[in-house]
């Protein structure tokens, strides 16, 4: 599209329309499961599966693709980033799926999603206690045995796990490898339905922020799965497998490049949490915010809001761009990266500030935007830290494989 | 719909203008930065090339409709090419542009035609005021009716003083709103101080001092109803923070390139992360910056107030070019202070925008 910045109908429709869910029903309870870190944010999970699922009120005409769906992540981050993860989607296992199943498989596994059973939630599990961002050392194995695969193995750190890995209808998406020799080419993904024996719940972390959002270990012990619920094929080739076509781990690592932009846009959507509360605070207050005034006149509150506004701007518009390279089907891990590292900087940055100019008051749990600060500092962690995310922007400027940027 | 692509033509227009930035902007800069001299023959080429003619609306002469944001997409190669001949090659516009938005018929007339004929002919802005205190806004110097002529007085700086100046708009206060007036540029009371600055050397600026300067009352811009400087402003700020794009990526690019030749313990340079991640923040800062900057052209080709947009960009721009170029002489380490490599100039300059802050390039 030619440069524009302009939304669509259907966009600014979806804007408005999901800012209102997140005002009304975000918001008021947004404090409740920050402190009630373990509990399932019952108000939420039902009104969300009763009246938000597929609520956007969507006209004839264009819309702004995954752009839209960014919009829509930033919104919901706006209401609660933590409740946001909690929602009852397929999630990254879902994306997983879609990226990488065949038609049966999608069938099979998400249109349980747009059903009228009892809320279901899909996860993605891959970060084991040795292998975070580093995820060809995955330890996790996965073994043939007739026409089940059976897995073993130990992963944490898996958002939405809780629900996914025990509520029925629900499924985790386990990367596990075949061949530990083998690198990143032995490394498969296989959807690990909800109840499964051999799967079992370890635990929840408590976290920092996003506390409504349930963080699992999952231990798998002689896990069997039907042989038809790898994503992609079952060869793995050596040494060979960029040209491998193979889209199971590929197509897995692929929807990062989908989710990085969407993490980025809930990145945003926190940070103008905070940028927006300072706003009004200041209004409140009387005190003016000057665009105009010489740098020898500006405040360093002006100096700071200005900073804060560029630079969640920035975030916004590389977000934007990462996603609006999907809609046209071209490649965008370079920009997704790029969106990603910025977003999670910028919006550390901005909720910190935000604490600082808010004063007492700002440290206080009496408002969020302490809460804002800690949610905002997960963006800058997960879905590839800040510096995986450098890594992969300087090995695509240098264009350089891995092997020659470590 | 969002959309981050330049059209076919803007796309044609911008390899037309970085070929033309990398064959014969980029070989003299060093040399023009030394000699603090502009390449009369480049300047001629760029306006062969239409560069400031097309920015003119085609009733004035131009070659067709004006966008800000082609403007940022031109603004920005040329930079990348050396910030001096770029502020060169498009200060006709500093008094084109906005006597072409907010002349009088006659000063249309009379003014547009300097910049549409054979040859290349510069022109200068003077906005810009000694002292911490000054405000683009809140000019100290004065403009004040006297019967039919209005009398000028005060001081100006960073002015571009080319040989051969078609045009001099000067910014005044009249009665506390800012207003533009053309100046004869060899009026009798207007005496000009050829000014030596740490970048953009190329460049030649002055500072001025308007004793009394008289002109007739039809010399104010807009004539009676006349000009907005905040749109004027807005512009500027919008072209400035394309050129800075164009300079941090210069930097950027030339910083890359030696960090994959230069070897370093057996490996190049680029293979080290503490190296390679601050070529990614450069990366990713550039394009944040350009993005910022192409939401404000397209704000102003909108017809929205884009004041807070242009500045926002501008205020990363300053940030993001100073860090760019700091960051491409660290990179060449001990070279990176040496005048036979780019970087040291591209530093100069850079910090340049922290000064041009106010300087309308339109």
């Amino acid at each position: 599209m030619p440069i524009s910045f302009d939304l669509t109908e259907n966009a600014r429709l979806a804007q408005q329309h999901f800012h209102r869910m997140a005002l009304e029903q975000m918001r008021p309870i947004s404090r409740k499961y920050d402190e009630q870190e373990h509990d399932l944010p019952r108000e939420w999970v039902e009104w969300y599966w009763k009246h938000g699922r597929g609520s956007a009120p969507l006209r004839d005409g264009p819309g702004d693709g995954f752009v839209q769906v960014c919009i829509q992540a930033e919104e919901l981050c706006w209401g609660d980033a933590g409740l946001y993860l909690r929602t009852p989607f397929a999630g990254l296992g879902g994306s997983a799926v879609a990226a990488a199943g065949t038609k049966e498989q999608k069938a099979r596994f998400l249109s349980v999603f747009q059903g009228d059973g009892q809320p279901v939630w899909g996860a993605m599990a891959i970060t084991e206690p040795q292998a975070g961002s580093d995820s060809a050392a995955i330890q996790t194995t996965a073994e043939r045995d007739g026409d089940a695969w059976v897995l073993n193995g130990t992963k944490i750190f898996c958002t939405g796990g809780e629900g996914a890995s025990s509520v029925e209808g629900g499924f985790v998406v386990v990367w596990a490898t075949l061949d530990k020799s083998a690198g990143r080419a032995g490394i498969k993904a296989f959807v690990v339905p909800s109840g499964t024996p051999g799967m079992t719940l370890v635990g929840v972390e408590d976290k920092l922020g996003i506390r409504a959002s349930d963080t699992a270990t999952l231990r798998f012990e002689g896990c069997r799965i039907p042989q038809e619920n790898l994503l992609g094929r079952a060869e793995v080739k050596k040494k060979s497998s960029k040209a491998g076509g193979d889209k199971g781990f590929k197509g897995a690592m692929a929807t990062f490049d989908a989710s990085r932009p969407i993490v980025a846009a809930m990145a945003v959507g926190v940070g103008r949490a905070a940028l927006d509360f300072v706003h009004e605070e200041l209004e409140r207050q009387q005190i003016e915010v000057r665009y105009d005034a010489p740098p020898t006149r500006q405040t360093a509150l002006e100096r700071d809001v200005l900073e804060m506004e560029a630079e969640l701007q920035a975030a916004r518009l590389l977000t934007w761009r990462a996603a609006a390279m999907m809609n046209r089907g071209k490649p965008n891990s370079l920009e997704a990266s790029m969106a990603k590292a910025k977003a999670g900087l910028a919006v550390t940055r901005i909720t910190q500030k935000a604490v600082e100019l808010l004063g007492p008051e700002g440290y206080s749990r009496k408002l969020l935007v302490e809460k804002w600060m800690r949610d905002a500092k997960i963006n800058d962690i997960y879905e590839g830290t800040q510096q995986i995310n450098q890594l992969i922007v300087a090995r695509r400027i240098l264009d350089y494989p891995s092997s020659m940027l470590r | 719909m969002i959309g981050f692509d330049p059209s076919d033509e803007q796309q044609l227009i911008v390899e037309t203008v970085h070929h033309f930035a990398a064959d014969e902007i980029r070989p003299l800069a060093r040399e023009c930065d030394e000699a603090a001299k502009l390449p009369e023959s480049v300047l001629a080429r760029a306006y062969e090339l239409g560069l400031v003619a097309n920015a003119l609306p085609e009733s004035c002469g131009g070659g067709e409709e004006r966008s800000a944001v082609t403007g940022a997409l031109v603004a920005e190669e040329l930079a990348w090419g050396d910030l001096a001949i770029a502020l060169a090659i498009l200060s006709p516009g500093l008094v084109a542009l906005p006597v072409a938005e907010f002349g009088s018929e006659t000063q249309r007339d009379t003014v547009l035609p300097r910049f549409t004929s054979a040859h290349y002919t510069p022109a200068s802005l003077a906005l810009l005021e000694p002292g911490l205190a000054a405000d683009p806004f809140h000019p100290q110097a004065t403009a004040q009716r006297d019967g039919e002529s209005y009398v000028l007085a005060g001081r100006k700086c960073l002015v571009p003083w080319q040989d051969g100046l078609g045009a001099l708009l000067v910014f005044a206060n009249e009665e506390g709103t800012p207003q533009g007036f053309l100046v004869p540029v060899d009026a009798a009371e207007l005496s000009v101080e050829p000014s030596s600055l740490m970048g953009i050397r190329a460049l030649p600026t002055a500072e001025l001092a308007l004793d009394g300067v008289r002109v007739p009352a039809e010399n104010r811009l807009g004539g009676a109803s006349g000009s907005d400087l905040r749109r004027i402003l807005t512009e500027g700020r919008v072209a400035l923070a394309a050129c800075g794009v164009g300079v941090a990526r210069a930097a950027f690019e030339v910083a890359r390139d030696y960090a994959k030749e230069r070897e370093v313990f057996g490996v190049k340079v680029a293979q080290k992360q503490a190296i390679a991640f601050k070529l990614a923040d450069m990366a990713i800062e550039i394009d944040a910056a350009r993005l910022l900057t192409w939401e404000a052209a397209w704000k102003l080709d909108q017809g929205e107030d884009a004041l807070k947009a242009a500045t926002l960009a501008y205020q990363q721009v300053r940030r993001v070019a100073l860090e760019a170029a700091d960051g491409a002489v660290q990179v060449f380490g001990g070279h990176g202070y040496i005048r036979d490599y780019l970087p040291e100039m591209h530093l100069r300059n850079a910090r340049g925008f922290a000064s041009f802050e106010a300087l309308a390039l339109v």
